[in-house]
This record gives C-alpha cells, sequence and structure tokens, in this order.
C-alpha cells in the first residue's frame, strides 16, 4: 500500500511539475479588462453581451458568426431546411467534439440544450419560440421543427451554447437558473463546454481565470496562441485605462473615445476599431394627445411631424462625431446599422437642411416660440451617452426648444421607456441587432405596444396596418417579398420620423500590439483567433 | 451600572431597527430591479413572475418585517446580481476591506500621531507649518480626485505601483490575505494611502491640540522646573495624557474608514465590500444594499457602545450615574 | 455628563461621536470668561486678525473667489448655463490657442460641451458655494436649536435628541447623503427632478452635519445653564426660550462659527465627492465637483485644463476657508496664543 501511495505522489508530483513546464509562466497569458463581469456562467440565464463573451471561451454555439458577421460552422458543420419539411431544419453535427470532461458531444446533448434553452427560466426563448419540437434522430444529426418556415433559424442559434446532458443531469443543472429569482446552482458557478478555453477559477466581479483546452477540436483551424485568460473587470474608466497604460493588462475592450490618441501613441500599444452593429438615436412620444413633461397645455407638441422633422434637422450629428464622439461614431440617418438587412444607403442618409429650415418648420407647426421638454438619458449605457444627450440640449435650444436633461443610471433609466406608462416623452435608446435583421428592430420598436410586441416603443406610435405587416415577416419564405415588406415598413418609419436617428456606435479596442486581434462586429472577442507575437 | 448597560444594549437595538427601516425604505425607490435582471427581450409576463417571485407584490410592511425577521438570522437574501447569498458574498469580500482598512488606520494612526507631536513641540517652526498646510490640501482635495492623481503619477507616469486590484492572494481558511504576496503588498500602497490620508490628516490635528493644551498644565511646567530632559516630558507624560480622546476619536475613525472605503474601493477597484455595495446601487442590488448598510450600521453601533463601557469603566465618576 | 470639546472642530470631526470625555470642558473656558459677544472681545479677534498673515491671505483669497462667483453673470464671458449659446464644435480648446473650427479663443480653454473653462468655473463655484452655505446653515439651525433645547431642558427631551443624534452619527456622512437623495429622487414626481437636485443636496449634506453642532452647543448650554447671570434671568422670570435665545446663544457661538468654517470646506468637498458617485449636481448646472468628475475623465487624454482648473479652484477655495477656521479656532482660543 504505501509503495502505491508513494507512486501515486511521484505521479502526482510529475503531472505537476509537467503542468508547470507545459504552460511558460506568463508567456501566453493575455490579461483582458473590460468595464463589467459576467452575471452567471449559466450559458442560457443571461443574454447580454459581458455573459455570452466569456461563454464564448468554454462553450460553443452550434453555428458562430465569424469577422465578417458571416454565419459559419461551429459544432455544426452543415444544416439545411429539410427537403421534405420547410419547417424542418437539419444539422449536422461535427465528429469527434469532446467535451471538457471527455464527454462525448453528441445530438441528445445538443437537443438537450435547444429544449432547456427554451424552458421558462431561459432568457433566450423568445429567440427559439417559433420551434415546436427538437429531435435527434442519430447522434450526429440534429432536427429542428417549427411551427411554421423560419428562413432565419440558424441566425438564432449563433449565442445559444450547447451543454453536456450527462454532466447537466449529474449536477442537477437541467433546468436554466431561475437568475431573475436569485437561484443559486451548480451550473452557475462551473462550466463544461466544448470551447477552447477551460475554467481554472472565478470570483465573480473579481477575476476569472481560463485554461486553454488541449484537446480542443479546432486547434488546427484556430491559431490557439493564447494558453491562458485572466479576464477583471474595471469599472472606473480612468483605472482601466491606466492599467492599460501601465502594462498591467494587456487587452481592454472598451477604451473610452477620449483616450484613444494616448493609447495609440504609446510604445507598445495600439487601438483597433470598427463600427458597432448598434444604432443610437431618440424616441418621441408622438402617439399621446398631450404629455406631461412638456409646457404646452392640452396639445402634444410632438404629435406634429413638422415638429418631429425640425428636431431631426436640429441635431448636428457630425458635430457630435467630431467633438464628442471624436470620429468614434458613424452618423445615421436610420435606426438600422449597416449590417442589418432591409438597411440601404438611401435610408442612411442624413436628413437635408438647414437649421433655418428647422425654425421654418417650427413656425410652421405653429411652434414658433418653442416649447420645453424632458430629455430622459442613461448615464452608464452607451459610449458618451451623457454628453451626447447635453449636446442635444444645446442643439435644440437653437430652434427654441427648452430641454431639461435628466440622466441617470440604466437600472433606474430602462423602466421610464418599458414600463409603457408614458413616463418619458423624450428618450435616448441603443439598439442591438443580433439577428442582423430588419425583422428585430420592427418587432420591438415599431410594433404597437401589444403582448410581446413593442416592449420598447415608448413612442406611442400605433398602426394596425403595419402590425399585421410586420408580424407577417416571421413566416415568410419569400425572401424578395420579404425584403420588399421590409422596405415598405423602413419608408413609414422614416417618413413619420418616429426617431431621431444619430449615429452607429464604433467598437474601439486596446491591445498590446503583440497581440495579433481583429475586432469582433458583436463586440464579443474570440481568444482562439488572436495571434501573439 | 448594569442597568446603565442594558439601556445602552436597548437603545442600539433600536437604532438599528431604525437604520434598517430607513435603509429599507430607500431601496423601495431607487429603482426597479426587475428592468435590470431581465434582458432586452422580455415580456409582461415575465415581469410579473418575478415581482411576484422577489415579493415586490406584496405591502410595505409586510416585505420590511420579512426583511428583519431575516437579517436576524443573518440571512440577507440572494444577491439579484450574482446570484449567490448576499452574506456568502459578503465574507468573501470582507477580507479585502478589512486589510486595507488596517493598513490605511495604521497609517494614520502611526503618522498622524508622529506629525501631531511634532508639529506641537515645534509649533513655530517653518517644518511644522509646512505639514499643517500639507495636511489640509488632504482635506481639501475630494478622495477620488487624490486616488486619481496617484494612480497617474505612480502607475502611469512612474510606472511603480499598480493601479488597481489587489493583486495576488494567499488563501487562509475562508480569508484571502494580500498580506504574504510581494503583488499584494504593492496593491495595497496606493489605496491606503488615499484611504488613511484624511485619517491622518485629522489624528495629526487631534494629537497637536491636545499637546498644545497639555504641555501648558501644570504638571508639564513642575516636569520642566525639575528639569527633566524635554524627550522624557514630550513623550512619557504629555503623550500619554493626550491619547484618551485620541483613541475615542480613532476608535470612530474606524468605522469611517470603512464607510469611505466606497470610494476608494471604485477608484481602485479594489474588491471589497465598498465596491460590493456601489455596484449594488447601480444595479438595484436590493439585499446587498441593505446587508451592507445593515452592517455598517452593527459595526457603528458596536464601537459607540464598546466606547461608551470603556467610559464608564475608566471613569468612576460616571458609575454613580 | 457629555462633554464635547471644542477640538470637535478638528476637520471631518462630524464623524466623531465623542461621548462623556472625562475632562473639563474647554468650551467653558473658550465661551466662560468672556460673558457677552462684546466690542473687547471683537477688538481682540480683529487684532489678532490684522497679525495673521495666514488669516489675511485666506480671507482675501476667498472673498476674491465668493466675490467671483457671485459676480458671474457680470464676470463670467459666456453663461454655460444657456444651452443655446453653446457652440459644441469649441469643445476641447486648449486654453489660450484658437478652436480649429471657429477660431474662438478662450482664457483657460473649454470643456467637452464646448463651455468656457473660466466661466464654467465662476458658474460652478456659485453652485458649490450655494450648496455649501446653505447645507452648514441647514445643519446650524437644526443642530443649534436642538442642542438648545437638550442642553437646556435636560432630562427625557435631551436623552432623546441625543440618541436620534447617535442614529445619524451610526452612518456616515457619504451614506447619509445617498440615502437622502435615492429617497427623494423616489418620491418627487420625475418632472421636478432636475429644479430640485441642488435642494436635495443641501438637504442631504445638511442632514448628516447637524449633530456636531448639536453636540458642541448642548454641552456649551449646559455649562452656562449653571451660571449666575442665567439663574438671575431665570429668577426675574424670563422663559425658557428668551433665555436660551439672548442669554446663552451669545455665549456659545464662538464655537459653533469654528466648526461652521470648517464644515463649509467639509460641505464643498462632500458635494464633489457625491457627484463622484453619480449624485450630485446635474450636468447641465455644474457645481465645481460636478466638473471635477467630468475632467477626470481627460486626465490621460491630454485635456488637462478641463480638470486642472476647477481642481485648483476646489483647493483654493476649501484650503482657505479650512485655514480661516484654523485661525479663527485659535484666535477664539485663549489658552492656544
Amino acid at each position: 500500500m504505501p509503495t502505491t501511495h508513494r507512486k501515486a505522489a511521484a505521479i502526482g508530483l510529475t503531472a505537476l511539475l509537467l503542468a508547470g513546464t507545459a504552460i511558460p509562466a506568463g508567456a501566453e497569458t493575455l490579461r483582458w479588462a473590460r468595464a463589467g463581469d459576467a452575471l452567471t456562467l449559466d450559458p442560457h440565464a443571461q443574454n447580454e453581451n459581458p455573459t455570452v463573451t466569456l461563454s464564448h471561451q468554454i462553450m460553443e454555439p452550434l453555428v458562430i458568426r465569424d469577422q465578417n458577421a458571416e454565419i459559419v460552422p461551429a459544432l455544426a458543420t452543415e444544416w439545411a431546411v429539410s427537403d421534405d419539411d420547410p419547417n424542418v431544419w437539419i444539422f449536422k453535427l461535427r465528429e469527434g467534439v469532446k467535451f471538457h470532461d471527455g464527454a462525448d458531444f453528441t445530438a441528445s446533448d445538443a437537443k438537450f440544450s435547444l429544449d432547456r434553452a427554451r424552458g421558462p427560466n431561459s432568457n433566450f426563448k423568445e429567440l427559439l419560440a417559433s420551434i415546436k419540437e427538437v429531435r435527434a434522430p442519430d447522434d450526429l444529426t440534429l432536427e429542428i421543427e417549427t411551427d411554421g418556415p423560419n428562413p432565419i433559424m440558424p441566425a438564432n442559434l449563433t449565442n445559444l451554447f450547447m451543454m453536456d446532458q450527462q454532466w447537466a443531469e449529474a449536477n442537477n443543472a437541467t433546468e436554466v437558473q431561475d437568475y431573475a429569482a436569485g437561484e443559486d446552482t451548480f451550473a452557475a458557478k462551473n462550466a463544461n463546454g466544448t470551447g477552447p478555453y477551460k475554467l481554472v477559477s472565478r470570483e465573480p466581479d473579481v477575476r476569472t481565470v481560463l485554461e486553454v483546452n488541449e484537446d480542443y477540436w479546432g486547434k488546427d483551424e484556430y491559431p490557439l496562441e493564447v494558453t491562458r485568460i485572466e479576464y477583471t473587470p474595471i469599472q472606473n474608466a480612468a483605472t482601466r485605462v491606466a492599467a492599460l497604460l501601465s502594462g498591467e493588462v494587456d487587452f481592454i475592450q472598451d477604451v473610452p473615445v477620449q483616450d484613444l490618441g494616448r493609447v495609440g501613441q504609446t510604445a507598445g500599444l495600439e487601438v483597433r476599431s470598427r463600427p458597432q452593429n448598434r444604432s443610437i438615436f431618440f424616441g418621441l412620444q408622438s402617439g399621446a394627445e398631450d404629455i406631461a413633461s412638456d409646457n404646452i397645455d392640452g396639445r402634444n407638441p410632438l404629435a406634429s411631424k413638422e415638429v418631429r422633422q425640425a428636431m431631426n434637422l436640429a441635431i448636428n450629428r457630425d458635430a457630435i462625431r467630431q467633438v464628442v464622439m471624436r470620429d468614434q461614431s458613424v452618423p445615421s440617418g436610420v435606426i438600422a446599422p449597416p449590417l442589418v438587412n432591409g438597411w440601404t444607403e438611401e435610408l442612411d442618409k442624413l436628413p437635408e437642411g438647414t437649421i433655418e429650415d428647422a425654425r421654418a418648420l417650427m413656425e410652421q407647426a405653429g411652434y414658433g416660440d418653442g416649447f420645453s421638454i424632458r430629455l430622459d438619458c442613461p448615464n452608464d449605457r452607451y459610449v458618451n451617452d451623457e454628453a451626447i444627450c447635453q449636446a442635444v440640449v444645446g442643439m435644440m435650444a437653437q430652434i427654441g426648444i427648452d430641454v431639461n436633461l435628466d440622466a441617470k443610471p440604466k437600472a433606474q433609466y430602462f423602466p421610464l421607456i418599458t414600463s409603457g406608462n408614458g413616463e418619458t416623452d423624450f428618450y435616448m435608446v441603443g439598439w442591438g441587432v443580433p439577428t442582423f435583421d430588419s425583422e428585430y428592430i420592427f418587432n420591438f420598436l415599431v410594433h404597437s405596444r401589444d403582448g410581446d410586441y413593442g416592449s420598447w416603443n415608448a413612442t406611442g406610435f400605433s398602426d394596425p396596418e403595419l402590425d399585421a405587416k410586420i408580424e407577417s415577416l416571421a413566416s415568410n419564405t419569400d425572401i424578395e417579398a420579404r425584403d420588399a415588406a421590409i422596405r415598405e415598413i423602413w419608408d413609414r418609419v422614416q417618413d413619420e420620423v418616429l426617431y431621431l436617428p444619430l449615429h452607429n456606435q464604433v467598437l474601439n479596442w486596446g491591445l498590446k500590439d503583440s497581440v495579433v486581434a481583429e475586432v469582433d462586429p458583436e463586440d464579443a472577442p474570440k481568444f482562439k483567433t488572436f495571434r501573439l507575437n | 451600572m448594569i442597568a446603565y448597560i442594558v439601556r445602552r444594549l436597548l437603545q442600539s437595538l433600536l437604532v438599528l431597527m431604525v437604520v434598517g427601516l430607513v435603509a429599507f425604505a430607500m431601496f423601495r425607490f431607487v429603482g426597479d430591479p426587475v428592468e435590470s435582471m431581465l434582458g432586452q427581450e422580455r415580456t409582461a409576463t415575465d415581469v410579473e413572475r418575478l415581482r411576484e417571485a422577489l415579493g415586490l407584490d406584496r405591502s410595505f410592511a409586510v416585505q420590511y418585517w420579512r426583511f428583519l425577521q431575516n437579517a436576524v438570522q443573518g440571512d440577507f437574501g440572494i444577491s439579484y446580481r450574482q446570484g449567490r447569498p448576499v452574506a456568502e458574498i459578503l465574507l468573501e469580500r470582507a477580507p479585502a476591506t478589512l486589510e486595507l482598512a488596517a493598513v490605511s488606520g495604521a497609517l494614520a494612526i502611526g503618522f498622524g500621531i508622529l506629525l501631531g507631536i511634532l508639529t506641537a513641540i515645534r509649533r513655530d517652526g517653518w517644518g511644522a507649518s509646512l505639514v499643517m498646510a500639507a495636511s489640509l490640501i488632504g482635506v481639501s482635495l475630494p478622495t477620488f480626485l487624490i486616488g486619481i492623481l496617484l494612480i497617474y503619477l505612480f502607475s502611469v507616469e512612474l510606472g511603480w505601483l499598480p493601479s488597481f486590484g489587489r493583486g495576488d492572494t494567499v488563501r487562509l481558511g475562508f480569508w484571502t490575505t494580500g498580506f504574504l504576496t510581494e503583488s499584494g503588498l504593492k496593491a495595497l500602497i496606493l489605496p491606503a494611502i488615499t484611504l488613511g490620508l484624511y485619517q491622518m490628516t485629522l489624528i495629526m490635528r487631534l494629537v497637536r491640540s491636545e499637546m498644545m493644551e497639555v504641555l501648558r498644565q501644570d504638571y508639564i511646567r513642575f516636569a520642566r522646573a525639575r528639569g527633566l530632559p524635554e524627550r522624557t516630558i514630550n513623550f512619557r507624560h504629555a503623550l500619554k495624557n493626550t491619547l484618551v480622546p485620541v483613541i475615542t476619536v480613532t476608535g470612530l475613525q474606524l468605522g469611517a474608514i470603512i464607510a469611505f472605503a466606497i470610494i476608494t474601493e471604485t477608484v481602485f477597484q479594489w474588491p471589497g465590500v465598498g465596491l460590493l455595495f456601489i455596484n449594488a446601487v447601480q444595479f438595484v442590488d436590493i439585499p446587498v444594499m441593505g446587508a451592507y448598510l445593515m452592517l455598517v450600521a452593527v459595526m457603528f453601533v458596536a464601537i459607540n457602545l464598546a466606547v461608551d463601557l470603556l467610559y464608564v469603566a475608566i471613569d468612576p465618576r460616571l458609575r454613580t450615574k | 455628563m457629555i462633554d464635547t470639546r471644542p477640538e470637535d472642530a478638528t476637520p471631518g470631526a462630524q464623524d466623531i461621536g465623542a461621548p462623556d470625555a472625562p475632562r473639563e470642558t474647554s468650551a467653558e473656558a473658550l465661551a466662560g470668561p468672556r460673558g457677552r459677544l462684546g466690542r473687547a472681545w471683537d477688538s481682540d479677534l480683529a487684532w489678532s486678525f490684522r497679525h495673521s498673515p495666514t488669516a489675511l491671505i485666506s480671507a482675501g483669497l476667498v472673498l476674491l473667489l465668493v466675490l467671483g462667483a457671485v459676480l458671474a453673470p457680470w464676470v463670467a464671458p459666456h453663461d454655460p448655463f444657456d444651452p443655446g449659446t453653446l457652440n459644441l464644435l469649441n469643445g476641447f480648446t486648449p486654453p489660450l490657442e484658437p478652436n480649429a473650427f471657429t477660431g474662438d479663443t478662450f482664457l483657460l480653454g473649454t470643456d467637452d460641451q464646448g463651455r468656457d473653462v473660466f466661466s464654467t468655473i465662476l458658474y460652478g463655484m456659485r453652485v458649490s458655494l450655494f450648496v455649501g452655505v446653505s447645507a452648514v446653515a441647514l445643519a446650524m439651525l437644526i443642530g443649534i436649536a436642538l442642542g438648545l433645547v437638550a442642553g437646556y431642558a435636560g432630562g427625557v427631551l435631551d436623552a432623546v435628541i441625543m440618541r436620534i443624534a447617535d442614529v445619524q452619527l451610526t452612518f456616515p456622512a457619504i451614506l447619509v447623503a445617498m440615502l437622502i437623495f435615492g429617497l427623494a429622487k423616489g418620491i418627487i414626481p420625475v418632472q421636478f427632478r432636475d429644479q430640485v437636485a441642488i435642494w436635495v443636496l443641501i438637504l442631504a449634506i445638511g442632514l448628516s452635519d447637524w449633530v456636531q453642532f448639536a453636540r458642541v452647543v448642548r454641552s456649551a448650554t449646559m455649562v452656562e445653564r449653571g451660571k449666575e447671570y442665567v439663574q438671575a434671568a431665570q429668577l426675574i422670570g424670563r422663559s425658557g426660550g428668551a433665555i436660551m435665545l439672548r442669554h446663552i446663544l451669545p455665549n456659545v457661538l464662538s464655537p459653533v462659527l469654528v466648526i461652521a468654517t470648517i464644515s463649509l470646506a467639509l460641505a464643498i468637498i462632500a458635494e464633489a465627492t457625491l457627484s463622484f458617485l453619480g449624485v450630485g449636481a446635474p450636468p447641465t448646472q455644474p457645481s465645481l465637483g460636478t466638473l471635477i468628475r467630468i475632467g477626470q475623465g481627460y486626465l490621460f487624454s491630454g485635456e488637462w485644463w478641463i480638470l486642472a482648473f476647477p481642481a485648483l479652484t476646489l483647493l483654493v477655495l476649501a484650503l482657505a476657508v479650512n485655514l480661516l477656521g484654523d485661525w479663527l479656532r485659535d484666535a477664539l482660543n485663549p489658552r492656544l496664543r
């Protein structure tokens, strides 16, 4: 017995030493910081960027978006609509993929994961709402049946991570963590994925350490040069930049626009940028008879299309780009970013006219003497959100609109928009489009507020005919007819001046220049693609 | 004597109840946690279900009563932000704050007393005037600015000290310590100075004025007349008599240090309870906010009580009351 | 029973709950022998003032800054609170250099919104001083009233007031202020919030600061109450209120004055700190603290003037007020002369 013990100890020690030599300290470690931390490790509990980004390192979806936002294979190698049934999508799964604990990845795991993500606690269930049934006819085939043809099904799966069924069952994690009710599950603190990195340790809001998965299926396809990741959230922007400037971290994901120059000029550091798939714009309560935050009794000045046009003209998008955003924004004339299906250059043209034209429109609408109104704004959500709103206050003053700015943290701000009680009349929104399709924008922002539709539409705008057109997009498989319908809806939105478009944000990553990486269009870095010099 | 202690204990309990009520009332108004807990795609049913699950649909009194009941048992509920028991998170974060508070407290007391004595003895010297003036600068700038300026100078420009976090920590049971690693010790320096500067100034000025009072007392004059060496007079006789109020103030300042750590921890991304609190405020994480405020209250009340009792023990005149 | 020494007037002493210091109060020595606020007292102070370079310089600085703040509408080249007059393109103009787009030149440069920094500082100081002075006035009002009542009446009233003070001391000023701010934001209808933000700040800082006034006034009152002149006034049938206001108050004013001065500096800093935590003056009507919060974002980017000038102004203002408070304390305490 003692011999066995000693032997075991010796093997253990050797393994430890080997492990020590296998990963030379620091050489391939990437120290990564951003403002916020992932909220949970349960991949289906929270659909928000920091959480999804961390999951992307440890786990994988069936299909994934690459650097050009194209959908490419991940755990599925091929996919197509079934020849026999237009309501069924068939996914061929990758062979020989193993989870971190050594278990094989099979179609039953995929079925389990999708069913799990359709459960009541899931934060992804809306994306899978059209699914009727998921089947696993054999180990490498997955069939998804929807309640009607769903042409954009793969686009809904790019952040939908695959879990190991046995692992989940063994650890009592078959149900999605009820995050909202404060449920604490094994899957919220541990992860067993197929991804390029394994979880080593995690202290929420403090530090998370990942190490490369030596058995990763894609190690020949991807560089996989980063072998260890240390992830630290640093909230205070100045501290975060200081950490990069002083070389304490190698990569910060959110460089404040004013610090781009300093970071870029610092020896050994580099800034990489790319337009983000997110539009920033202002909403106006145009549907109500009267609004609370103005000084006009009995009427709603925003109900006048001329007033909305005047406000649209008064926003000096170029000045905001030059001064507030330091060229890190692309002024826009429509509330869809260019990557979205349905966007056209024509739509994106900035409104034409001078400040005099705007004043004339105000005159025409009967508001030549102006009016006062409150602008609600977040101060911790979008790039320079509060400063943009402040600038808009000045611009509105030019056409006689006296704006009171009320900026607050997002937790207190968003309820004003989503409560549906008309708590805000003039507000800022940023909208990302994870499906890269206009339908997503219409469902949330244009459709009347009705059940699951229009939950972010605080404009009071409602047109049953338009609503019907929006709803028809979901099952329209004739791509051309569908695109035509999208075009018609956009024309209407633009004609109504439903929203005042401002710009699309630009993503700015600050990196050590030894790190070669392209900015991810969804701001979710995939470290397996990073190269180190 | 016993009656006095019992009365003070009851008063303290009442104080805690009131603090609990005030803190609890505030949380009802700072925002809607439901909004930050659900993502972009959520439905009205989700919101309803969640409100119910959190008990937010109950009356104010019921919610407060439940809060108190659970708090007494050390159960502050589950953090909305992290989905874990608040007590567990607090325990995990407490070492960081306590170590930071201890180091800055030690800095403040050490340098505060030393500089206080020196400026009192040489009250008219230019060195003392310089120290006094410099100490005023320390209290004439907001803490967050001092922290950021220190980061700018020592991390970015000179590259000597880390700008954020605790460095490497060593786990001893449930406690994590930064005292045992080089990076941990280095990481302590800037936050400790930022946090301790204000208290140091306070203690220094207190010691100085107490010393100046004591130095003009008769027994000091007698000591001088007897030809005792200055050093003995200053440090043996005078200092000893200034220490009682200094200890009182210092004890209470320890609580203040932990409260002020909110700002220092935010600036330096120090993973302690202060940062946790600020995160909680932004996220409207009501259970964490409640637990934190109760924790601070308990600490202050305990210190207050201890000091009161200490006085009774020291001063016989109070016992007869 | 509970004496609070005037040393509590040391900066930051509002957090000190030093109870029952078993020593003779120096407030007695301070207020007692002089009796009334008389002419002699006045000239004494004046003499000390004339012969203290620190006092002269700091008083001069405070006067200068206060004048600048009060006269801001006439002195400042622009009105930064009028958004209609701002040109965003003027943003980030360095001091004394013409702007690349508009060609305008500014003495201390412009901030991120194209506001003239010099004007913004003058107007911001108005806000800071207004908040500071009002908050201290509020704290004084509450503190003196409660202190007088507690010290003069004693008994149950005294116990209740001092327990309330204990509750107050249980929470550090910053937490109290955040609490009140959060509460006010919830109670006040959203359309009025902007107008009341400043008042909420005053309330928050004022309410977190009254205890030290109450404690000092109370202990001084307890000492005065035993004095012969008070007993005499009681004998001729003066009412309690009249005695408190006419006889006791003037005699406890000097420690109050010292605390008030130093509290003013603290209140201005507290406002700045609250602004960093996101509960300060709104950015469209910035205080010095809000300006510093905005400016700290530009520390690394080379636009130093946005941070440096407001921070320097705050430093000079707080330092001068603190020095004045220091001098006042020494001057009013004859034993330290």
